[in-house]
């Protein structure tokens, strides 16, 4: 298993991001296709066939997801496509919105037909300038070429794409989070049950999908989605997005058939790591997945491997760490991001991130006792599992194998008693 | 474009949008242009309160920052009270709430960027600019700040000026830009 395009095979093209250019590479064909011969049940079933999991960190069936939209619902519904990208590592979704908005509006408008909705969303968030521009600009040629609007095709479907532009929030990626932001309230987490799927925007029946899952979604309407599991592994199929980033000779954005080796991914298309250093860990999912380490390498990257390699596969953002880097100082990094990101709504997210970042502060300070460290991996577990959305675990995980994989990192520290700069690396 | 928009489906138990009220606003701050953009938007949901973002994002982006004031412009164009808009302004970081220097300078220290020498880039515009992360200069051209992950992980160390990003940044290219920033004023 290796590298495999099939959402980055045009994104170097630029014409790609119009219209024509998307046409003209079969673009639109499958909503055609959906709204000229298809019914919403043909598309679930599809979608359900091909083994599609999302990708926007949780790996949840798509199909099955778009099945719990109550079919004798009165009101309506609506699908959002969640273009928040914020989460530490992650920049994949930005490459197709940038070079290839169409993809994501098709996959927007047959996921729309499947659950009924003739109103979707595009929530990308408020930084992304240019690409919320690409992707306006997209939705003008759309609606102009008759590919949304009023009477689809003349198929009598009609549908309407928005932009919502978010506000700078990491919380607003959760999903009920950002419904409550598209709505116009504060961007707080809800309980679920009910789920969107159930009672989401305004409370009518709403799917959330990641901008990479609704990409794939023409694939399957296309080829079949019994196609799609000829990629990838018996229960990750397809390919998959990667953001390599950190000590790596070629970052960039990969895609790679589900199962291809985490080795594979740093050696072969990220070059190694730069100075024929030795790479101390890995954060394989993004920076709220556990660390792995180098004699690791050789897990597959698909969501059962990772997992049981003690880490997640998240949204695919894959950081390299090579010898230099201390693990209390990467710890400081991750943890603070989730201390300023929490929206402070259940108290063992809130205060537990802020008590995490002082005691890292602490260490790297020189300050620290050893005791520290159970203190670390005690608040971790007691926010563990505790609060309404998965930002406190997210915050906790990746620091509880920090204290667990790298404890070392942390004793050696207490012991120096000196400060660590936070310029650990330079700047040339 | 506009005239393809569908009727946007009532839902039960709520007030229905039909058509803007689109009132004639007069406004001190906001231009027409960005009445006339706001008033684009509210149409497209079907409810009003979804307004929010949008128009404090439309007035944010004219104005560079947002206050009371322009929350009291924004609510006549948009019927929605000034205090929801203002509740959830500062719920957003995005927005500043009061003037920043002409450049807005948003460097990103998180972990894929502070691998490939974020802290050192502060380091180096603190340095150059003459100011400390969170002030501007006296001249008021720039204004330092630490910036939450933007999405630009894999072309690291990376910052976000305005409106632009600026990737797979070097001493080079950091004093260019800034040259350039200066040259213009
Ligand atoms: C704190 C937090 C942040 C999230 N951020 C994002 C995000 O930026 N993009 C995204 O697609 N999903 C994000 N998610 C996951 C969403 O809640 C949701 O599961 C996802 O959008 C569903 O789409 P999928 O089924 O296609 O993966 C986040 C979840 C949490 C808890
Ligand atoms: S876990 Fe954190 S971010 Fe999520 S709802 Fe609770 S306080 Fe907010
Ligand atoms: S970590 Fe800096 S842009 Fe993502």
């Amino acid at each position: 298993m290796a590298e495999h395009k099939l959402l980055l095979k045009y994104t170097d093209d630029p014409k790609h991001k119009h219209v024509d250019g998307y046409v003209a590479h079969g673009g639109y064909t499958a909503w055609r296709k959906v709204l000229s011969s298809m019914t919403p049940d043909q598309v679930i079933t599809e979608v359900k066939a091909s083994g599609l999991r999302g990708r926007g960190g949780a790996g949840f069936p798509t199909g099955l997801k778009w099945s719990f939209v109550p079919k004798d619902s009165p009101k309506p519904r609506y699908l959002v496509c969640n273009a928040d990208e914020s989460e530490p590592g992650t920049c994949k979704d930005r490459v197709l919105l940038e070079c290839d908005p169409h993809s994501v509006i098709e996959g927007m408008a047959i996921g729309a037909f499947a659950i009924g909705s003739h109103l979707a969303f595009n929530y990308i968030r408020g930084e992304f300038d240019f690409p919320i521009a690409v992707f306006e600009k997209a939705v003008e040629e759309a609606y102009a070429a008759g590919h949304l609007g009023k009477n689809i095709y003349g198929s009598g479907y009609d549908l309407d794409v928005v932009t919502q532009t978010g506000g700078g929030a990491y919380i607003c990626g959760e999903e009920t989070a950002l419904l409550q932001s598209l709505a116009g309230n504060r961007g707080m987490s809800q309980m679920k049950p009910p789920f969107p799927a159930v009672e989401g925007l305004y409370g009518c029946p709403t799917i959330v999908n990641n901008v990479e899952t609704l990409a794939v979604v023409p694939h399957l309407i296309n080829n079949g989605g019994e196609w799609y599991t000829m990629f990838g592994t018996e229960k990750s199929k397809g390919t998959k997005l990667f953001s390599l980033s950190g000590h790596i000779n070629r970052p960039g954005n990969y895609e790679v058939e589900m199962g291809t080796t985490l080795r594979y991914l740093i050696e072969e298309l990220g070059g190694g790591i730069p100075d024929g250093r030795k790479i101390k860990a890995i954060i394989p999912g993004g920076a709220s997945c556990p660390f792995m380490t180098p004699d690791q390498l050789d897990t597959p990257l698909d969501y059962e491997s990772i997992a049981e390699a003690g880490s997640m596969l998240g949204s695919g953002a894959c950081i390299v760490l090579d010898e230099r880097t201390d693990i209390v100082w990467t710890t400081y990094k991750l943890i603070k991001f989730f201390k300023h990101e929490s929206c402070g709504k259940c108290t063992p997210c809130r205060e537990g991130t802020k008590w995490l970042t002082q005691l890292v502060e602490r260490i790297l300070n020189g300050e620290g006792e050893e005791s520290d460290i159970d203190k670390i991996d005690n608040i971790c577990h007691n926010i563990l599992g505790r609060t309404i959305c998965p930002l406190g675990d997210a915050a906790a995980m990746p620091v509880i194998s920090a204290v667990q994989r790298f404890r070392q990192d942390f004793v050696d520290r207490i012991k120096a008693k000196n400060v660590l700069p936070m310029e650990q690396f330079p700047f040339n | 474009m506009a005239e393809n928009k569908t009727e946007l489906q009532p839902i039960p138990g709520l007030p229905h949008v039909k058509a803007p009220s689109a009132p004639q606003v007069k406004t001190r701050i906001l231009t027409a242009e960005s009445v006339a953009e706001i008033q684009k938007k509210m149409v497209q949901y079907p409810v009003r309160k979804s307004a929010v973002l949008p128009s404090l994002t439309v007035a944010y982006r004219q104005v560079g920052y947002l206050n009371a004031e322009i929350y009291a412009e924004l609510s006549a164009i948009t019927e929605i009270p000034a205090k929801q808009l203002a509740e959830a302004a500062t719920f957003y970081t995005l927005f500043p709430k009061k003037p920043r220097g002409k450049y807005l300078i948003m460097v990103c220290d998180n972990i894929s960027c502070a691998l490939c020498g974020a802290d050192n880039l502060l380091r180096y515009l603190e340095e150059k600019l003459g100011i400390k992360v969170g002030e501007t200069t006296q001249d008021n051209l720039f204004t330092l700040q630490i910036a939450e992950c933007l999405a630009g992980c894999s072309s690291a160390p990376m910052m976000q000026v305005n409106h632009d990003y600026h990737e797979n940044l070097t001493r080079a290219k950091v004093d260019a830009l800034i040259e350039g920033w200066r040259k213009d004023g």
